[in-house]
Formats: structure tokens, sequence, C-alpha cells
């Protein structure tokens, strides 16, 4: 509440961008909390118009139920940061890649036991039909071993596949390359 | 009772309990398993709220194409992600196994979600297509469409709401279903509609995933057993006769193809069908001869015209009824 009462002072100040970029930069993907937005690459911008926040943010896939409370949440924290009336924009294009995920993120990734996703696919005209297993140079989360078996491109979230170490046994996620 | 621990004119804290030493023990928010969903209503569910999808998006209808033709382009294209959806979500909780119960509900929520922008593009570009509700119903645009349109008003391919059948069934009808829309959405994402380009970018995307897990599937079950090769032939058989309808081309199709914002179905039928005899081939099978399943009435029509058959009455029937019994419904 203190947070509210201290921004009397113009909001197209350098320090309440600071402020807004702060307090958007703190919030976190709702299904992955080690991340935050902005490790995830889902967070495009932050800023003021009109003394107004605005926020962009890019969904991962077209079907992502997280999306909405990642705007709750935003437009949360934003408020306590002293911005009552922050604007979420959705901006699709471009669209969302694996490979926007931060350095941070993807350690931070790999120290929650879930395998951060390598570079995503670049083609040049039509999508090649590919019907072998997805080759990836995926190592265990948990004992390093790359003697791992795809169990399924599909995941918990729609933006994982499941794996398991053939060594120790640990099934783990993998972020797919997108 | 002891009364050292409440003291008079005092109320009783609710808080309190007792350990086995009979000391009293002050219950922190650990002690509560639910604690962490009261404090936090954001925490109860996903995307139940109703909220643009394309908010902050320009939607604005590009010059040289007639509002309703970009409109009713979008609800076609909307309209088989819906029903298609629709269709693989019943899948959920009766798939062979749990890996394959979560592919197919992953492949069914992407569809969702390509048909939630893409019915919101149709209402944006044509606010005439949405049903009228009560006054102050919160029933947001891409749902009235999706919820409260009789099956005449859907404009989906018949392939989209075919009855489900056995896992060869599903697997094959995702391959014949991502294989042609794959070949659209990679053009469809040069549209000079920036909206309808973006969708199309992201849906290209997530349906090569989806074409390489049935293809992969249809490679399986044809090399598998017998039986397995039996079942997937059988599906195919059933499916093929839905095939030549997804390269015809409708008048609302060839108007958006003239205009750079749509493309034409037809345009897609030899690359489609390269991509699936590729996927025959290496499994050892041939294209089932069978021709395409009639329209309706003189004209023929079909799925892009209104024209269904009965699964897609009772599919709807089933998906809309809770909507439609709260037109004013807060979720």
């Amino acid at each position: 509440m203190t947070a509210v009462l201290d921004t009397q002072q113009p909001a197209t100040s350098t320090e309440a961008i600071d402020r807004a970029r702060a307090a958007a930069g703190r919030v976190t993907d709702p299904e992955m909390p080690m991340l935050t937005l902005v490790d995830l690459g889902v967070l495009r911008d932050v800023s003021i118009e009109d003394g107004r926040v605005i926020t962009t943010i890019t969904p991962t896939y077209s079907g992502c139920p997280a999306m909405a409370t990642m705007r709750d949440d935003l437009q949360r924290e934003l408020l306590h940061a002293g911005f009552p009336d922050a604007e979420v924009r959705v901006s699709l294009t471009p669209a969302w890649t694996s490979d926007w995920i931060t350095e941070a993120g993807r350690k931070a990734l790999k120290d929650a036991g879930i395998s951060p996703p390598g570079q995503a696919p670049r083609r040049e005209g039509p999508v090649a039909l590919t019907l072998m297993p997805t080759r990836r140079a995926v190592t265990c989360v948990l004992c390093g071993s790359d003697n791992v078996h795809l169990s399924s491109e599909f995941g918990p979230t729609t933006c994982k596949a499941m794996y398991q170490c053939l060594d120790c046994l640990e099934p783990f996620d993998h972020v797919k390359e997108i | 009772m002891t009364t050292e621990h409440t003291p008079a004119g005092s109320e009783p804290t609710v808080n309190v309990a007792h350990d086995e030493a009979g000391t009293n023990v002050e219950h922190d928010t650990h002690d509560n398993a639910y604690s962490g969903l009261l404090v936090n209503d954001a925490n109860w569910a996903f995307g139940t709220d109703f909220e643009d999808p394309l908010a902050g998006v320009d939607t604005t209808v590009p010059e040289g194409i007639d509002a309703a033709d970009l409109g009713v382009y979008c609800l076609m294209l909307g309209d088989d992600a819906l029903v298609f959806s629709q269709r693989i979500t019943e899948w959920c909780a009766g798939a062979p196994d749990l890996e394959e119960d979560i592919a197919l509900a992953n492949i069914a929520l992407d569809l969702l979600g390509q048909a939630r922008l893409l019915l919101a593009r149709a209402a944006a570009a044509d606010p005439n297509l949405v049903p009228e509700l009560p006054e102050g119903s919160p029933v947001p645009d891409e749902d009235r469409l999706a919820y409260f349109r009789n099956d005449l008003a859907f404009r989906n391919v018949r392939l989209a709401e075919v009855p489900n059948g056995d896992f060869a069934e599903a697997v094959a009808k995702i391959l014949i279903y991502s294989t042609w829309r794959l070949s659209i959405f990679e053009r469809l994402a040069d549209s000079r509609d920036t909206v309808l380009a973006a969708i199309a970018a992201k849906g290209v995307k997530e349906m090569s995933y989806h074409r390489d897990f049935a293809g992969r599937w249809v490679l399986t079950l044809a090399r598998g057993t017998e039986e397995s090769r039996a079942r997937l032939l059988n599906a195919l058989d059933g499916l093929w006769p839905l095939w030549t309808e997804l390269f015809e081309t409708h008048p609302a199709e060839a108007a958006v193809a003239a205009a750079g914002i749509g493309v034409d179905p037809a345009e897609v039928a030899d690359e489609a069908g390269v991509i699936i005899d590729q996927v025959f081939a290496a499994a050892g099978i041939d294209r089932p001869e069978k021709g395409g399943l009639a329209g309706v009435g003189v004209h023929g029509r079909k799925g892009r015209d209104g024209l269904h058959t009965e699964a897609l009455s009772r599919m709807l029937a089933d998906m809309q009824v809770v909507a439609r019994e709260h037109p004013e419904g807060r979720w």
C-alpha cells in the first residue's frame, strides 16, 4: 500500500519508467514460476503513454491458458508499484520463439530440473516433414547423461516435451524449440 | 477446558489448537493446505477471464477487401479449428496411454487457441457476424460466435466434424487436417492482413508438431501388427471421401485470395498431396480409392456453405448447451 501512495510525481519521469519496468520484471510465469516473463521472453515492452503504463506481451503458444494470468499478474504488480490503470497489450508479430528465453532463464530452468531448449529451427521454404523422432542434444537434468529417451513431444504444458534418462531413469521436461 | 489461554472478556481465537502436550499452537499459513489459493483469486483457474485476445492489436481491415469477405473467411478458418479442436478434445482421458492422451490434449489446445484468435479476428472485421445476446451479457465476441450460432451458420470443412473412431482414426484425421492446413497457413503467413498473417505464422510452428506426431503414428500403425494396419487402412478409407472438399474453392476464399489476404485452397492441393503420399510411401500403403462425399442439393453445397453432416449438430448441442443456458453467466 505504501508504494501506491508515493507516486505523486509525474509518471513520465525516468524514475517512473524504471519503477514500472522493475515491477513488470518481477512477474513470473504462472506455470514455470522460476522464470520471470522477461526470462521467458514474453514481456516485450514496458512504456508510459499519457501517464499510463502500457506493457506488451507475446503469447508463447496460441492456446496458452496462462496468458490471462500473466496479464492479471502484471496489472497487480504494477498496481502495487503505484500504477493503478496499467494496460496489457498483445503483440502477435513477430511470433514468440524459444530463442527469446534468456541465458538467466535457461539456467533457472535447468536448476529447476527442466531441460532448456536448443536453438529453434530456422527454415527456408516449406516446413519439412519429420517422420523420425526429433533429434536434440538433450542431457539428463539430474545426472548429465546424454542417454535419454523422448517419451512424448507433448508434455504437461504446451511448451514442453517429455524425456526420460535411460541411465538414472529420471523423467524430465524439455522446453521445445519453436 | 482451561481458561488460562482465553482471558475473561475476550473471545477465544479460532486460530488456536493444542499440541500433544496441551500447549496452544498458533496456526501459521503453512498449516492450511489451501491458504495459498485463498490469497489470490487469480490462482484458482487459468484463462477463465473474458478479455480480448487481440487487445492492442490493430484490426483495421486492409484496403482492397470487403470487410464481409474477410469476416466470413476468418469464420471459415476459425470454425475449422474450433470444431476439430472439440473433436480431439473428446479424446481426453480416452487415449491408449497417458503420453498420447496428453499429446491429443495439447494439439486440441493449440487449435482452440487458433480458433479463438481467428473468431476474434472475424468479429473485429465484420461485427454483423456476431450473434446478439441480452444487454449486459459479458460473453465476448469470439465466444458468441462459438456458442451462439446454429449448425447452418458454421462454415467448417466437413472433415473437422467427423465423429471419432479408434486411435488409428484419430491420427489419420490429424495427419490429413494438419497436412492440408499447414500448406495453407504457410502461405497465409504472407497475408496483407497482418492479424491473419500473425495467426498463421504462429500456427505453422504449432502444426508442424501436429503433422509430425500424426505422421509417425501412421507409420507405426501401418508397420505394426496386422490389426493396427487393418485399423489404419479402415480409418483412411472412411476419411478419404472428405479429402477433395479440402481443396475446393468457395467464392469467399476466391475473393480474399484475389485481394492478397487469403489462400485459395486449390493452390495447395498438389503440395499437400505430395506430403501425404510421402507418408503413405514410408508407411507402405496406398491412397484409398474413394470418391468424394457429395454435397447437398443441385449446387452440391458442403461445409463451407454451412451444409454439414448430422454429426456437427450433435456435437454443437453438446458443446454449446451450458453457454446457451447462461447467456449472462460470468465464469
